[in-house]
């Protein structure tokens, strides 16, 4: 959905863990998915601090 | 054997050449027959109808005096018993695209008359009278008056002989909003794929459905010392309170809720829920935490990376969001944040 949000103007967009679990991966075991979810929100993060 | 349709031409205090901003304030009146463009709409409209009187009022005096204007001018309409009453142009001339506009709507509610206005698409008059009145586009160039005359005259005679009103483009006036099913000639699949050859061939083409344009945004400028920032997560994936109590909608949204966290370190399964009708909730609803990452950023809260998290979590279901819904919802939301000192936010989407 990434293209969608830059069309409407988001400008800082991050690709996540998809439409039904946008901060989970629910194949991974559960303290793997609280990693995965700290590294997407650090980045989310990271973003927020760069130019666009 | 059917007689001449009576047609009155409304006219401002210009175009009735009584004079210029100075006469503005000029109160409303009456002349027989067809006056200055008057003369070019008798023209366009042929031998079958007549222009019977023109009306006139000054702009300021309509803006100021609306009700008593209507009132005084529904008089003269009703005076002279007529079929058809014809508005302007008003081109760009906002107060006279809105009187045209004024007295077109209520010569039509109180009158039971057929109307026709004419004024440019960005005029103020256009949006505010355009579904409840036919107002032709007339564009700014009063250079065009003789043809959107013709337009305007046409159109009248036959909202007068009750005939079919032809789509916007083909009949010249603004869109009213209003849909209607039509049999097309070729399939939908055909006619998709005839605009697809025209677009690769470079040929023109027009869309059946208008993209909806987006106003360029001017990024929010980079966020410094994220250690001082208090951060705010955001959704569109529809989370609420278990049991959904403010009956957040599951799509097409008109409202959003502010989840209040304060305390709040991560988002337990029985307490939250995910309502929206555009995607499988269930991994949500099992681990909101999946859909708003609250509990990872109570993580960096308290190891100082980020100063706070703001105490609410602003949410929505946007599915089959209208743009205009969607809007007004964001807009609500960020001058909330901002109003609180916000200095970033997380939006997640599903």
């Amino acid at each position: 959905m990434i293209p969608v949000a830059k069309e409407v103007g988001s400008l800082r967009a991050i690709a996540a863990g998809g439409i039904v679990s946008p901060t989970g991966n629910a194949d991974l075991a559960p303290e793997k998915e609280k990693e995965y979810r700290r590294e997407l929100v650090m980045r989310a993060l990271k973003t927020l601090q760069e130019e666009v | 054997m059917s007689e001449k349709v009576r047609v009155i031409h409304y006219l401002n205090q210009f175009f009735a050449q009584i004079g210029g901003e100075d006469k503005a304030d000029v109160a409303p009146g009456a002349k027989d027959g067809p006056f200055g463009p008057g003369l070019a709409l008798q023209k366009a409209l042929g031998e079958n109808a007549e222009v019977v009187a023109t009306i006139l009022c000054g702009d300021n005096y309509f803006a100021e005096h609306e009700a008593q204007a209507i009132e005084t001018l529904c008089g003269h309409i009703a005076q002279r018993n007529a079929d058809l009453l014809v508005a302007g142009p008003a081109f760009e001339s906002g107060r006279y695209g809105v009187a045209c506009g004024a007295i077109c709507q209520a010569a039509q509610e109180r009158l039971g008359i057929q109307v026709v206005a004419g004024m440019d698409r960005e005029n103020a008059g256009a949006d505010l009278y355009r579904k409840s009145i036919y107002i032709v586009d007339s564009g700014a160039s009063i250079a065009k008056t003789a043809a959107v005359l013709q337009q305007m005259a046409a159109l009248g005679l036959k909202l007068v002989r009750h005939e079919t009103i032809g789509r916007p483009n083909l009949e010249g006036y603004l869109s009213r909003g209003v849909k209607r099913n039509e049999i097309a000639a070729k399939p939908p699949a055909e006619r998709a794929v005839d605009m697809l050859l025209a677009k690769l061939r470079g040929a023109p083409f027009q869309s059946e459905i208008a993209a909806p344009k987006f106003a360029a945004n001017k990024p929010a400028a980079p966020l410094r010392d994220l250690k001082a920032a208090t951060i705010a997560l955001v959704t569109d994936g529809g989370l609420v309170i278990e049991g959904n109590p403010e009956k957040i909608e599951p799509g097409r949204p008109t409202r959003y809720t502010s989840i209040p966290i304060q305390g709040v370190e991560s988002l337990a399964a029985d307490r939250y829920d995910a309502v929206h009708s555009g995607y499988d909730t269930a991994l949500a609803n099992q681990d909101p935490n999946r859909l708003v990452p609250l509990d990872t950023l109570r993580e960096l809260e308290r190891e100082h990376a980020i100063a706070k998290v703001h105490e609410f979590i602003h949410s929505t279901g946007g599915a089959h969001a209208a743009v205009e819904n969607a809007t007004i919802i964001g807009q609500s939301i960020a001058e909330k944040l901002q109003a609180a000192g916000v200095t970033g936010v997380i939006l997640t989407s599903t």
